[in-house]
């Protein structure tokens, strides 16, 4: 059950902290974080393991749209699979 | 993550977010070929149950896969047996109940649209045929999500002229009976040649003799991430570089169908039917196969130029996708319904795109004359005609072609419709009124080409 996390919008102070903390009040495992600057937007990208995850998918997703309302980023969680499925043969 | 490249995944999340990426359509094919009687109140009954059981799972589970994944997908569907074939063994039933019917038993289970009250007469008339042809206008009518189709040609078999006849009247027909609410019945009514019989996308749907009992097909979309992936890539890059980039990005979005095809079918225990590798536009700005046309080099879609650039996109697609999915069936190409797209929208609101354009468009993509808005006063030996026209292309270069066109009732051409959500709305395109009822009365059959003699 990995996925991935991202963030995406104008870097503000405490991004990491405050994904980092929802993903701790769930139960969600982070497993590797990297940051990115994509045409001048900040992207934060976490590999999470959602196994364990103590909330359903779409109480998971109220959450992360939540805080990304709170932040004024974009947030979207997408299964490991997606990726796989569309970058590699 | 040293397996993933960031530029990958933020690429896929764009796709999603910005360039409306989706899966346009999860489509349960259902047989009903088990729920014939001479009784029609039973062979309802019949109906109503194998749809609702077959599909009671289906929404649930396919808004499950989107949420758990992280993958938008639009809509859920069902098509079904040709209701003729069941209408053939009650000669004395009213064939708007099948419809009634279908609308009844897809609104139990949630879906968008029920395709399958349809006819296949390309050779001629079997029982039930003609007088579900004629009841189709009322069908459209009196049920909200039931879609309804024709096969009036095969490069097998011909045209059947005399169901050409009888669909240019039902048009017309459907659109009047709708006249109050923008003339929908005519939308919800596509009149083929060469139809596919596992086609996921409406208004087309039905579930073809040939399948299996339940099957789901998925229809991908996705003209927004072809676009913006041709807005990044050079003016002046040579036209192999424009097919590749195009090849790339339709294997990627196809990838994402297939994925959905495989959980759908695992969860809800039905086999996989085919991906239709289409280039589905919606009326959201960029989403549009008229703005990748553009986006390769024209200054407004129906210019000179447009039918080679489609040629390009519709063969690009195909050979990104195919090697993507496991089976690939149902229509499989671009579409152009111009109602549906914002970019053709705009084409035909400059007159730069008309009829004439769109139908040379048509010999070489998926799928016709497709939501194209026509003058009310358009007569039915002239829509006839023009579906003999589209059929033509369909069964002279063995493709399917289609006409599904809304004639508006009251209007005139340079006035709109606007039928709202996925259908758009579109500017009345002029027609050439000039009369072919000669020929249109004739009837018969138009013969098969030599290119039906392959074997």
């Amino acid at each position: 059950m990995k996925a991935f996390i991202t963030v995406m919008g104008h870097d503000t102070v405490g991004v990491v902290a405050k994904v980092s903390g929802l993903c701790s009040q769930l139960n969600i495992n982070i497993e590797d974080v990297t940051q990115s600057i994509l045409q001048g937007m900040f992207a934060m990208i976490m590999l999470v393991d959602l196994t364990n995850c103590s909330v359903d998918h779409e109480e998971l997703h109220r959450r992360t749209d939540a805080l990304a309302a709170e932040m004024g980023m974009q947030i979207n969680v997408t299964r490991q699979e997606v990726f796989d499925a569309m970058h590699t043969i | 993550m040293s397996m993933f490249n960031t530029g990958d995944i933020l690429e896929t999340i764009e796709m999603f977010t910005q360039d409306n990426l989706d899966v346009r359509t999860v489509t349960m094919g259902i047989s009903l070929l088990d729920c014939i009687d001479p009784d029609p109140k039973k062979a309802c009954e019949n109906i109503y149950n194998k749809i609702t059981t077959k599909a009671a799972q289906l929404v649930p589970t396919v808004e499950n896969i989107s949420a758990e994944y992280g993958i938008p997908i639009i809509n859920k569907r069902i098509s079904v047996t040709p209701i003729a074939m069941l209408l053939g063994a009650c000669p004395d039933a009213d064939p708007v109940d099948f419809a009634k019917t279908l609308d009844a038993a897809g609104k139990k289970v949630g879906v968008n649209f029920v395709g399958g009250y349809s006819a296949l007469v390309h050779k001629g008339f079997s029982a039930g045929d003609r007088r579900l042809i004629q009841s189709i206008p009322r069908a459209l009518a009196e049920t909200d999500i039931v879609c309804s189709s024709v096969n009036i040609g095969a490069t097998k078999a011909g045209l059947n002229m005399d169901a050409v006849k009888l669909m240019g009247e039902a048009v017309k027909k459907a659109s009047e009976l709708t006249a109050d609410r923008q003339c929908i019945g005519a939308a919800k009514l596509v009149v083929f040649c060469n139809a596919p019989e596992d086609n996921p996308f409406m208004a087309g749907a039905f579930h073809g003799p040939g399948e299996p009992d339940c099957e789901i097909h998925v229809g991908v979309s996705g003209p927004g991430a072809v676009r913006a992936a041709l807005a990044r890539l050079p003016k002046d890059a040579p036209i192999d570089e424009v097919a590749e980039l195009v090849k790339r990005t339709a294997f990627k979005i196809t990838r994402v169908g297939q994925l959905v095809a495989n959980l759908a079918s695992k969860a809800l225990g039905v086999p996989a039917g085919i991906i239709d590798l289409s280039l589905a536009p919606t009326p959201a700005v960029g989403d549009s196969v008229a703005n990748i046309l553009e986006e390769m080099g024209l200054e407004t879609c129906g210019c000179c130029g447009t039918t080679a650039c489609l040629a390009l996109l519709n063969d690009a697609v195909k050979k990104g996708g195919v090697m993507a999915s496991n089976h690939v069936g149902g229509l499989s190409g671009a579409f152009i319904p111009v109602s549906e797209d914002a970019g053709m929208i705009h084409a035909a609101e400059t007159g730069c795109l008309t009829i004439e354009k769109l139908e040379a468009m048509t010999a070489v993509c998926s799928v016709g004359i497709d939501m194209v808005i026509i003058p009310g006063d358009t007569t039915p030996a002239v829509i006839s005609a023009l579906i003999a026209d589209e059929a033509a292309i369909g069964m002279v270069n063995s493709k399917t072609t289609a006409v599904r066109v809304i004639p508006a009732i009251g209007r005139k051409a340079g006035e709109v419709l606007d039928f709202g959500g996925l259908l758009g709305y579109g500017p009345i395109m002029p027609v050439n009124s000039h009369d072919p009822s000669v020929f249109i009365n004739r009837g018969g059959r138009l013969p098969a080409p030599m290119q039906s003699l392959k074997n």
